[in-house]
């Protein structure tokens, strides 16, 4: 069997977000080895006995904070170290900046951009080194429709999407040469803990459940870009179609 | 943004949902939602039919997101999971594992936190008894204490409150249970059509004690010659067999139908229902026919229509769900059915079911000795009240009881009657939580 097609040993980053869980419990229910790393290490517990219980055949914790640059080496040694090889990387953590906010409070826009941006470029940096070593594998990472163009209502957040995409559309290449296979997953409205206060249009919003199906086949077919669910591509064509002397004179 | 209503859509007060996704969130959600509303409820799956699962304040906190297992031992069957875990996800988990769960509704579409509060039964309350009595322990928040844990031993009283409280006792973090072994996934199924009620009285009494599930469906509007006649239905998980060992514990393949959106007026009318019945009824050319089924179509037939409560238009439905004490089980029955043929008004298919003698340890719970009968009615104001009016009073005469988890309308009178220990639930419940049940029945 095609190690890369059928993973094995996947690394998550970020899994105690909703669309990583439900990533985790799908490749869990296929006999799955996981590396699960996180800030709460409370949840990471609960979190580990639940993909236990649906099938994972072995899941390993590392506790870490987005910012804590100095621990991803040792974060990757611990993992490699777990399973031998990982067949997939995903990174998954993220937050939601309140635009307004951010707007006013440099300090407060600053950490926001760091979480959403330089922390996601730092954790590629040292995933792509040792997945390169290793020759073969799948580095997947969730960057957002949001970085499509960015908006009044969220650019803080937009932006750093951006940063994420470029980044990994270089990294692709670069990768690409080495065996290592490079995946963004650019995700709409998804029904999560970070979007569950705001008032997402019930039609456009969709379930982590079927998010993970998309990821998990993106995954296993080494796509390069993929808009999950497929219909955000068609809409943020539109968007991204708009003329700046009308854009700018939307409330998007 | 999403608007919640129960299952029967009426009464129509949409509810607006607060998310929790970890059981310390509940505190914070709980608290900000109080800080102006004063009250909350819990809301899980919707499966409520009335008002029970409506909150007062119209603000719900909704527990789809904790729907973690936190421990389960595959030797023993002892599963400990979080309250917002649905039983589909559960059987997903449980059934490849050879185990199922102890009691089942008609639906599995049901939270584990709506199953513990309801205290739920199925088809096989003749030997399991509800859900309730397979509880192990349970993890509960109170605004006034923070997380319990409670047990039939640890703060019992608090046990006893929430299996069938309504989710009015605290809110419902997490339940450990017994699962039920299975060698297959399959049931030896058991159709057998009856012309009357003697008929199937006849029936209940001579295979209740062999076959594990057993259920009647009837034609609710036949009437003269044909009332009360159906086909009853028994089954039991089939045993395992050696030459099929690889197919034997598989899982139903994920196939819904959808009704995409509210039809402009009910599609339940006298036509539709009488022409219905009728070749439900005669459906089943023989007296008797045995197969073997999938535990899918044979516990939860309806689950394969997505959204099949939108049959009703706009205006909804209301079910009537009522027991009748073993004694005057027969003759009541009869009258009901009467009553209900009468009105020309009832659902595609009345559910009657014996139920057994176990006793659940809940004080709220609705199953008795006895014999339940179900119905659903499109909403249509006077004509339901007039006919629930009649039902209610021909229940209450015998000392039968209404199920609070598919009711609509039944008086403060009659509920606190036919539940004599409501005063202890209120006593015990959480100044936090409020259904629009609870006030309607208490106040």
């Amino acid at each position: 069997m095609n190690a890369t097609l059928s993973p094995q040993n996947i690394l998550i980053i970020g899994a105690t977000s909703g669309i990583a869980e439900a990533v985790a419990r799908r490749y869990a229910s296929i006999g799955a080895n996981l590396f699960l790393v996180a800030r709460n290490s409370k949840k990471l517990a609960i979190i580990s006995s639940d993909l236990i219980a649906r099938g994972a055949t072995n899941v390993q914790l590392f506790v870490l904070n987005a910012h804590e640059y100095d621990l991803l080496p040792q974060m990757v040694e611990q993992a490699w170290a777990a399973f031998g090889i990982i067949n997939v990387a995903l990174i998954a953590y993220g937050t939601l900046p309140d635009q307004t906010r951010a707007e006013t409070d440099l300090d407060y826009a600053i950490t926001e951009f760091r979480t959403n941006a330089e922390s996601v470029i730092a954790c590629l940096t040292i995933l792509a080194n040792r997945f390169e070593t290793q020759g073969y594998g799948v580095i997947s990472v969730i960057g957002s429709v949001a970085s499509d163009r960015g908006r009044g209502s969220n650019y803080v957040y937009g932006s750093a999407k951006s940063a994420i995409e470029s980044f990994t559309s270089g990294l692709r290449s670069r990768l690409y040469k080495k065996g290592v296979h490079v995946l963004l997953i650019k995700p709409g409205f998804v029904a999560t803990a970070m979007t569950a206060n705001l008032n997402l249009p019930e039609k456009l919003t969709a379930s982590p459940e079927s998010v993970a199906i998309n990821i998990q086949n993106a995954i296993s077919h080494r796509k390069n870009v993929v808009y999950t669910p497929s219909f955000w591509a068609f809409i943020m064509l539109i968007i991204k179609l708009i003329p700046n002397i009308i854009f700018k004179r939307l409330s998007l | 943004m999403v608007e919640l209503l129960s299952w029967g859509r009426y009464p129509r007060q949409p509810q607006h949902p607060h998310a929790v996704f970890w059981a310390d969130e509940i505190s914070h959600v709980l608290g900000k939602i109080v800080e102006t509303n004063k009250t909350s409820l819990i809301y899980g799956m919707g499966r409520s039919y009335g008002d029970s699962c409506l909150a007062v304040s119209n603000q719900v906190v909704t527990t789809q997101g904790m729907d973690r297992i936190l421990a389960a031992d595959w030797e023993t069957g002892v599963i400990f999971a979080q309250a917002g875990l649905s039983f589909a996800e559960l059987i997903q988990i449980t059934l490849p594992r050879g185990w199922f769960l102890p009691v089942t509704p008609g639906t599995k579409y049901v939270s584990l936190g709506g199953a513990v509060a309801n205290d739920v039964h199925g088809k096989n309350h003749h030997v399991m008894g509800t859900f309730g009595r397979h509880i192990l322990r349970l993890f509960l928040y109170r605004s006034d204490e923070g997380i319990v844990e409670c047990s039939r031993h640890i703060r019992s009283d608090l046990f006893v409150a929430t299996i069938g409280g309504l989710g009015l006792s605290g809110v419902i973090v997490a339940v450990e249970f017994q699962l039920r072994p299975i060698e297959t996934s399959r049931i030896n199924q058991t159709s057998i059509r009856f012309g009357g009620l003697t008929e199937f009285f006849q029936l209940t009494a001579s295979h209740d004690h062999t076959h594990e599930y057993t259920v009647a469906w009837i034609d609710c509007l036949a009437t003269g010659q044909n009332a009360g006649r159906g086909h009853y239905i028994m089954g039991n998980h089939a045993k395992a067999d050696i030459a099929h060992t690889h197919t034997q514990l598989t899982l139903a393949p994920h196939k819904r139908m959808k009704i995409p959106f509210d039809p402009p007026f009910s599609l339940i009318n006298t036509l539709s229902l009488r022409a219905f019945n009728t070749l439900y009824y005669h459906k089943q050319q023989q007296k008797q026919i045995s197969r073997c089924v999938s535990y899918d179509p044979f516990f939860y037939p309806l689950d394969s229509l997505k959204h099949w409560n939108r049959i009703y238009g706009h205006a909804g439905f209301q079910q009537y769900q009522c027991v009748i004490p073993q004694r005057d089980g027969q003759t009541a029955i009869a009258d009901i059915m009467q009553e209900i043929a009468k009105s020309g008004s009832g659902s595609f298919l009345a559910v009657l079911k014996q139920c057994g003698d176990i006793i659940s340890p809940g004080l709220l719970s609705f199953p008795m000795h006895g014999v339940s009968l179900a119905l659903d009615f499109p909403q249509h104001d006077q004509k339901n009240t007039q006919l629930f009016n009649r039902l209610d009073r021909l229940v209450h005469e015998v000392g039968g009881r209404l199920y609070p988890a598919k009711d609509a309308h039944m008086s403060a009178e009659h509920f606190q009657q036919a539940y004599p220990q409501w005063q202890q639930i209120e006593a015990m419940r959480d100044p936090r939580l409020f259904s629009k049940f609870w006030q309607r029945v208490t106040q």
